[in-house]
């Protein structure tokens, strides 16, 4: 058994969360840039100038990328040799989510669903954590983080198709959600595919896509082609960055698939924004 | 071609009527922040006939929630933020007055016609740019709904603040325009 200490994580949990809210990962700016480079749009160059040097200004001042510093998005693999001194996996993530966002002057966010109440003096600044847990191996904590926003969340959809859609089915679904969605959710984008499983598993599958690092392959081959031919199609669409009209509405298309039932095919489409705040450390 | 514009709050009716789709404008002077919850707010109570936090003639509402400023600075980070949540509330806000709206993304019809008629104008500022557009702000003050966090209505004072011109008052639309420019069908 190792003994790893609550307040470790929660100080890991703290620190990720104000460095993330300034500085985009180096996966996001070297596609941000090649976007830049690629886009044919003037508007649309344009729109991504302002934002490297958003990223700019976010980076060398420490100021948040986007005023949205998002619902705080955790995938967790514990390994089954730690044991957590001094209190709760659950508790140290939730605290170290309120320290990141009070300490780091990031928006609290949170709130009720119908009276809209924020939630900073009852439940917890930007409190509760989302966070998605799985036993494995080992003994290390494995921490995958995102900030995800609001604008790109509300454009996500999920539906469980008859397996007869295929693969047709799944293009036109994800071409559909993104046309509809327009430069509501900040393009370029990245677009998180959830296929398989059952109802909720598409779902978090399409999250947890949007975790991957930008430009890498999916290791399967199937997939890999299918993230293309989805790429190119959306690219046809002509949103452009911010909706002003151009060829670079996303970035790239990330798959996840899962085995599912002989009756169904599960699908679910997750956005990500432009400012891709996510990290990855091991504790 | 699209112009470039240095303007002044609040603006005029001449003015906005001069503006068009694709233009750049940089604005100067004092904005307001409105969100949902503020929104609603407002509108109730300009339907019940009270006077409001502010004067609506000529002013420009900014839709943003900042972060919070740290300490030393007026505001913290101040992008845009997805404007069809105020859709059911924008006509009301431009038929009394207020000549200007900034956030991001398309609005809806209604919008669009109370902009040709009542002289308004929807800018679009860019999402996610907010540590760039939070330096533009010279000051910030909650005037209203400090219950709301920060959806609360701020009065902000601006210097060069970069927006452009997404829905003109003669009902042109750049999203529109510009998605249909490079459309692959």
């Amino acid at each position: 058994m190792r003994e790893i200490a609550y307040e470790e994580i929660v100080k890991n949990v703290r620190d990720i969360i104000i460095y993330s809210a300034s500085n985009l990962p180096e996966d996001a700016l070297k596609a941000m840039k090649e976007a830049y480079e690629t886009e044919k749009s003037p508007v649309s160059r344009e729109v991504l100038k302002q934002l490297l040097e958003n990223a700019d200004i976010a980076s060398s001042e420490a100021r948040p990328l986007c005023q949205d510093t998002g619902l705080a998005v955790f995938f967790i693999k514990l390994g089954e040799d730690v044991r957590i001194t001094g209190g709760l996996l659950k508790d140290a993530i939730n605290e170290g989510t309120e320290k990141g966002y009070t300490e780091g002057y990031l928006r609290a966010s949170t709130c009720e669903p119908f009276s809209r109440a924020n939630l900073k003096d009852t439940v917890g600044y930007n409190l509760p954590a989302i966070i998605h847990l799985d036993i494995v191996k080992g003994d290390k904590i494995d921490i995958e983080y995102a900030a995800k926003g609001g604008g790109s969340e509300n454009v996500s959809r999920a539906k469980v198709f008859p397996p007869a859609a295929g693969k047709d089915g799944v293009v036109e679904f994800v071409k559909e959600c993104i046309s509809d969605a327009g430069g509501n959710p900040c393009p370029p984008i990245t677009i998180g595919v959830g296929i398989g499983g059952t109802f909720e598993k598409a779902v978090i599958s399409s999250k947890h896509a949007l975790f991957r690092n930008l430009g890498t392959k999916n290791e399967d081959p199937e997939m890999d082609e299918l993230e293309q031919r989805i790429l190119e199609e959306v690219n046809k669409l002509g949103i452009g960055a911010m909706g002003m009209g151009g060829t670079k509405t996303a970035l790239a298309v990330h798959i996840e698939s899962n085995p599912c039932h002989i009756a169904s095919l599960p699908v679910s489409v997750n956005v990500q924004c432009h400012s891709s705040r996510h990290t990855h450390i091991t504790i | 071609m699209s112009q470039v514009y240095h303007l002044t709050t609040p603006l005029s009716e001449e003015t906005t009527r001069s503006l068009k789709a694709g233009d750049i404008v940089y604005l100067s002077g004092v904005i307001y922040t409105a969100r949902d919850a503020a929104h609603k707010k407002l509108v109730d109570l300009i339907e019940a006939g009270e006077e409001l936090p502010f004067d609506l003639e000529g002013s420009v509402i900014y839709f943003v929630g900042p972060t919070p400023p740290k300490p030393g600075d007026p505001i913290g980070s101040a992008g845009p933020t997805t404007s069809y949540r105020m859709d059911s509330y924008s006509p009301t806000m431009l038929k009394n007055g207020s000549k200007g709206m900034i956030g991001k993304g398309k609005r809806s019809q209604e919008v669009k016609d109370a902009c040709k008629e009542y002289g308004g104008i929807y800018f679009g500022a860019t999402g996610g740019a907010g540590a760039l557009l939070g330096k533009q702000i010279r000051s910030a003050e909650v005037i209203a709904y400090p219950e709301l966090g920060p959806e609360a209505v701020r009065k902000l004072t601006v210097e060069d603040f970069p927006v452009t011109v997404v829905n003109d008052t003669y009902g042109n639309d750049l999203y529109q325009m510009g998605r249909e420019q490079y459309e692959v069908k």
